[in-house]
């Protein structure tokens, strides 16, 4: 947007004004993000820049929480570091432990998501999809209805879950498969959202190609929509499984310490004594969300390239 | 016109109509098959739990259960009859039975959530029941004069049925009278309702406070070349991947009282260190970190709508000799507003249910209606975090369908 040259001088400087308060909203959004990163490598346990860190003295900065992350909880982190080091540290550290809850259940509840998802998604796209409307809005509804009334609703249901057939069976509350569901059903509307997006640019003139060439409707889909719709498909995968990563209050309600994961052990952290190796933790979820992020713009971009469709 | 379509056939002779209706329902069952598995799923996982949980806010039988005898009594004697002595033989014949249960502080804390302070009236009672001669109306008052109260027999009434709307009551901080009526608690004791204003005041200014903010820059970024606005567009991503809690502890650490902002205020010497700002734990800093939370939610749909937005009707008006305000005013602005409206409402939506960056930085006073429900539910007072629940579930649902019919769900973009 440049300045036109028939601008006034007050025009002028509304331009300049204008463009400081967006570099000022943009620092706004950004900035809590990215201070974090040098503040992880404080050798203070302070939450400030301290002298030295501010005149780049290398004594100011250190890996102490870095180091944290991988001892707090082990058995043994004195030892010499050799492998039994690592073994001790891969099977007892509170945090190795918590990432690997996490990946667990952020890969199981990611799977149920994108496959219940993506077939719903090629229903929802058909012309003949009888109560569209009222059907979507229900699968959309778990991002709309505040997480606490759906943890509570889980923490009764999973107490008892066979009691809707009038049954006992066991429980589900502190149970994996428990965390998972309720991290599969969180994670339905990004899929839902991503998939019909990409169908919406989808040519059905293409599967009918297809099958009046004789593919069965397996092949079809397998062979010419699934390669289309991929990266559609897969950036909802991401959405659900960044869902179910940064999620703590189902977890909080339905889970027990056997599924403690990376944002309930951050919720702890910063509810009862903050210290800085939560900050290390926060740098290194940054990281993978700037990959997360990078993953989805560029699937992004080859879906529109290979539908035809040029943003606009 | 009918015997035309009627006498057309298929090539199996079949009747044209009955076979392309045939097709269609064929379609439609299909394109619903495929839709049916995530149907049952979302309606196992999602919306049986839910349900299951608001009946609690209108069904609660720790007493009905415990006071079998007495129910009855209720049942035959109608509202308004004073208790005799056949009522007062039934609740010491019932205490007797929940002492020996031990059901009795469930059956009294039942009572103690209608009429507060009413459950260790019940305990103590129970635990010299066995010992109570008749006549037992004069023995159960010279106990306690409390349990002559027309209140806490109306209390013991509305009770002796599982289901109730007692909850709902509280919830809106209303109550029974001795007489039945229902009538608002002293002003003094009023939470709930206010709460509620509060929740709904605190969404709308972080709305706005969004909306003031993402106007600017989605406008940047619908004006500046594809190629600009995409690399600006990752500092609108960026926040919105990142983890929910990582954002929080960011704020944490720079808005606390030996935070960054705080250190830097104090080294400009704009205040003293004794003057430090409190900017965090409370009101300011629920705003403030929400704020920055949602903000992506209403620049992604501002921007989409002011992408379509052709620059040559400003330049019309322009040319027609109006001011750069009056051509903002009267022809950009109106155009912006169906991307204004997506973008609040869901804002205002995803606000009023938030519950985990209040919990973390809202100290006494930033606290919303989740942090109250999840308060309740710690406590173990279910069928009131039930009834909450079901009020700010009927709030938002009621946003929801408005943002369908305004917006269209199908509309909602990630990014």
């Amino acid at each position: 947007m440049a300045l036109p040259v028939y601008a006034d001088p007050l025009e002028r400087i509304w331009y300049y004004t204008y463009h400081a308060i967006c570099v000022a909203i943009f620092l706004f959004l950004i900035a809590p993000i990215l201070i974090v990163i040098p503040l992880s490598f404080n050798a203070e346990p302070y939450f400030t820049f301290t002298q030295k860190m501010l005149t780049l003295d290398p004594e100011g900065y250190s890996l102490r929480w870095y180091d944290l992350l991988l001892t707090f909880g082990m058995a043994a982190p004195d030892v010499p570091r050799d492998s039994s080091w690592w073994a001790d540290a891969w099977a007892n550290a509170h945090w190795v432990k918590a990432a690997k809850n996490s990946v667990v259940i952020g890969f199981w509840s990611t799977i149920v998501a994108t496959v219940l998802g993506t077939l719903a998604a090629l229903g929802l796209a058909r012309n003949e999809m009888p109560y569209r409307r009222v059907i979507m809005a229900v699968l959309i509804s778990p991002m709309i209805v505040p997480i606490i009334i759906i943890a509570t609703g889980l923490f009764f249901f999973y107490s008892n879950p066979c009691s809707v057939i009038g049954m006992e069976c066991g429980r589900l509350t502190s149970t994996y498969t428990g965390v998972v569901l309720a991290h599969a059903t969180l994670g339905i509307p990004f899929v839902i959202i991503t998939v019909t997006a990409t169908l919406i640019g989808f040519d059905q003139s293409l599967s009918r190609a297809a099958a009046s060439l004789g593919a069965s409707p397996q092949r079809t889909f397998f062979k010419i929509m699934l390669p289309l719709i991929l990266p559609g498909v897969v950036s909802g995968a991401l959405f659900a499984f960044v869902t179910s990563f940064d999620e703590v209050v189902a977890v909080l309600f339905i889970a027990g310490p056997e599924q403690q994961t990376i944002p309930r052990q951050m919720w702890n952290g910063i509810r009862e004594s903050i210290s800085p190796a939560i900050l290390s933790v926060a740098t290194i979820l940054v990281i993978i969300s700037i990959l997360l992020l990078a993953t989805v713009e560029l699937l992004r971009r080859r879906s529109e390239r290979i539908r035809g469709v040029t943003p606009q | 016109m009918t015997d035309i379509s009627s006498s057309l056939t298929t090539a199996d002779g079949r009747p044209l109509k009955a076979a392309l209706a045939a097709a269609q329902a064929r379609a439609r069952r299909k394109a619903f098959l495929l839709v049916a598995p995530l149907l049952l799923f979302v309606v196992v996982t999602f919306i049986l739990p839910i349900g299951q949980m608001l009946q609690r806010s209108v069904y609660h039988d720790g007493f009905s259960k415990a006071a079998p005898n007495l129910s009855q009594w209720f049942s035959a004697n109608p509202e308004g009859t004073v208790p005799d002595e056949a009522a007062y033989a039934a609740l010491v014949a019932d205490l007797v039975q929940m002492k020996k249960d031990k059901t009795v502080g469930e059956a009294g804390t039942r009572i103690n959530y209608t009429l507060p302070g009413t459950r260790s009236l019940f305990t103590s009672a129970a635990r010299k029941s066995e010992s109570l001669q008749p006549p037992y109306k004069e023995a159960m008052i010279a106990l306690d004069a409390e349990w002559g109260k027309a209140e806490l027999w109306g209390a013991m009434r509305s009770s002796a049925s599982p289901w109730t709307s007692d909850f709902y009551l509280i919830a809106t901080d209303r109550k029974r009278d001795s007489d039945g009526s229902v009538v608002m608690v002293p002003e003094n004791q009023r939470i709930y309702i206010w709460l509620f204003a509060k929740t709904f005041i605190l969404s709308g200014v972080i709305t706005f406070v969004c909306l003031l903010l993402a106007f600017p820059i989605a406008h940047l970024l619908a004006t500046l070349p594809m190629s600009k606005s995409n690399l600006l567009m990752i500092l609108v991503l960026l926040p919105f991947w990142t983890s929910l809690l990582v954002r929080t502890t960011s704020w944490i650490v720079l808005l606390q009282g030996q935070g960054v902002v705080n250190n830097v205020l104090v080294s400009l010497g704009l205040i003293g260190d004794d003057g430090r700002i409190a900017m965090i734990y409370n009101q300011t800093g629920t705003i403030i970190v929400m704020t920055h939370i949602l903000l992506p939610f209403m620049v992604l749909p501002l921007y989409s709508v002011m992408r379509t937005i052709k620059p040559s009707y400003a330049r019309a008006a322009r040319s027609l000799g109006a001011t750069s305000w009056t051509t903002f005013r009267r022809i950009y602005l109106p155009q912006t507003l169906p991307g204004m409206g997506a973008g609040a409402l869901l804002v205002f939506i995803l606000a009023v249910g938030y519950y985990i960056t209040p919990a973390l930085v809202g100290g006494a006073d930033g606290q919303l209606i989740s942090n109250l429900i999840q308060f309740h539910m710690s406590k173990s007072n279910w069928s009131l975090a039930a009834a909450l629940s079901g009020m700010l579930l009927v709030g938002v649902l009621l946003l929801y369908w408005l943002y369908d019919r305004l917006v269209g769900i199908d509309k909602l973009k990630l990014g």
